[in-house]
């Protein structure tokens, strides 16, 4: 049996409420809230990026893994806000955690998807029995341009995913890609912030991909909507998981749980793997689980899981994802945001 | 702080791994080369735990300016759970949420972003618990 043997999430304290920023560039709050089906997003405190948040979410994922971290082969750290242009991300998350030094390491890109990828080559390591451990993480803290619709969603935050054939407590049953050439977001070299091709990012990009991977796992697992417990598609919004999950056949009660954007928005490469994580904090041993992601440009990643026995024994290790939404937020004001986020010229020191 | 000394300090403060002298077992942090307490030269790595309270407190409204961003923010002694005391600043705790004996963990953080052109200083910081 081969799976996730540990996960954690992390979940920053700072929130922006919709409002807040739609005061600022005159824009009518309610519409957005409608329109995005969200309230507030998360944002990295100053002293976070993705290499903090990797950190935060692998520790708690080693602690439910409940394995040493030298036992760990591989770490790869998916995300399209590496702090460094050059230099690896998973570097410093390996010593932090106390992975390695006998261990490989690589940080992963695919706009939001890159969690994903990073959990599946974590995973194939592991099955093809390369190493007894792999570390996979998911996490960013996303951009998007001053005013423009990104910013109501682009959030911070992460999950890790320790995958093993020991300890194991969701196997993964079945996995399924689905990847074209469709340019719907982009950032070039040099550019602050990205660039989406706006409608184009919906029915061409997002729902073609999710649609055709999440159909293509059920065709060649033999699974219906009706035999899984939980959901989870890729959340660049509140809208989008809901009707791509409607468009599959899964009624809303599938969908609740690891439907995390209203509370967090989009965390990019954490977003599905967040979402994943919320599942893992409630499910119950022989439930099935439906993981689709979306990386623009354009590709998604889907897992079919089944928790096992173990499961229940690991969830109360760290705190749970509905917790951390929950618990001990601080909403800033814009300009505090701005700040935090590195959109203010300062005097270099 | 230049490469080569953040790479030499990477164990302490990624890891919080001390020294333990192995003739007294005393143990210093940051480690040292000698024991201050028996002169001793040979240590061995121990690990601290990360929970902890708040020894004492202080809030920075003036800070130096790479942490102009984060004021005004509070720099703890901590003293951890194995008695071992260490300085560092608080997370995202306003200043009133930080008494004499608050508990608190540690937590891994970016300390140093400036200047642009040096690498980014990673490292400990506390964060109080919750509840």
């Amino acid at each position: 049996m081969y799976g996730i043997a540990g996960y954690g999430a992390y979940v920053p304290r700072y929130r922006i409420q919709v409002e807040t920023i739609a005061e600022q560039w005159g824009a009518d709050a309610a519409a957005y809230r409608t329109g995005l089906l969200l309230s507030e997003k998360t944002v990295p405190g100053p002293d976070e990026d993705t290499i903090t948040i990797s950190v935060a979410a692998g520790r708690d994922a080693i602690a439910r893994a409940g394995i040493d971290p030298r036992e760990i082969g591989a770490c790869y750290i998916g995300s399209e806000s590496h702090p460094y242009a050059v230099k690896p991300s998973g570097t410093v998350v390996i010593d932090a955690l106390g992975i390695g030094p006998d261990c490989h390491v690589a940080d992963f890109e695919f706009a939001c998807k890159a969690g994903t990828e990073a959990m599946y080559v974590a995973y194939s390591h592991v099955k093809a029995g390369e190493m007894k451990y792999a570390l996979g993480v998911g996490a960013d803290t996303s951009q998007g341009a001053p005013g423009d619709a990104l910013e109501y969603t682009a959030s911070a935050g992460g999950a890790a995913y320790v995958m093993g054939g020991d300890n194991v407590v969701a196997e993964i049953l079945h996995t399924y890609s689905y990847t074209s050439d469709t340019p719907d977001f982009w950032r070039r070299e040099g550019e602050h912030y990205p660039r989406h091709a706006g409608r184009f990012t919906g029915d061409p990009a997002y729902f073609h991909h999710v649609l055709s991977s999440a159909q293509g796992i059920l065709e060649r697992s033999g699974l219906k909507p009706a035999d899984f417990r939980h959901a989870v598609f890729h959340m660049p919004n509140g809208k989008f998981p809901l009707r791509a999950g409607k468009l599959c056949g899964f009624k809303p009660e599938q969908l609740e749980q690891g439907w995390v954007v209203n509370l967090m928005g989009n965390t990019y490469s954490g977003s599905s793997p967040t979402g994943l994580a919320s599942c893992l904090d409630v499910a119950v041993p022989g439930d099935l689980i439906l993981v689709t992601s979306f990386g623009s440009g354009a590709g998604s990643d889907s897992f079919v899981l089944r928790a096992t026995d173990r499961l229940p024994t690991v969830q109360k290790l760290a705190p749970s994802v509905r917790d951390q939404l929950v618990d001990r937020r601080i909403n800033l004001t814009y300009g505090k945001y701005v700040a935090y986020r590195g959109k203010i010229r300062m005097n270099e020191s | 702080m230049i490469s080569p000394r953040y790479h030499r300090e990477i164990p302490q403060r990624y890891r919080l791994e001390a020294g333990r002298c192995e003739d007294c077992g005393e143990i210093h942090f940051p480690p040292r080369f000698v024991c201050r307490k028996c002169g001793g030269k040979r240590f061995a790595i121990e690990v601290l735990p990360r929970r902890g309270k708040v020894l004492t407190h202080t809030t920075i409204w003036i800070p130096p300016a790479p942490f102009e961003i984060q004021k005004p923010y509070v720099v703890a002694i901590v003293e951890l759970e194995n008695g071992v005391r260490l300085t560092c600043m608080v997370a995202e705790a306003p200043p009133d949420e930080v008494r004499i004996g608050t508990p608190v963990e540690l937590i891994f953080r970016r300390l140093q972003a400036q200047p642009v052109w040096e690498v980014l200083q990673y490292g400990y910081k506390a964060r109080v618990l919750a509840g």
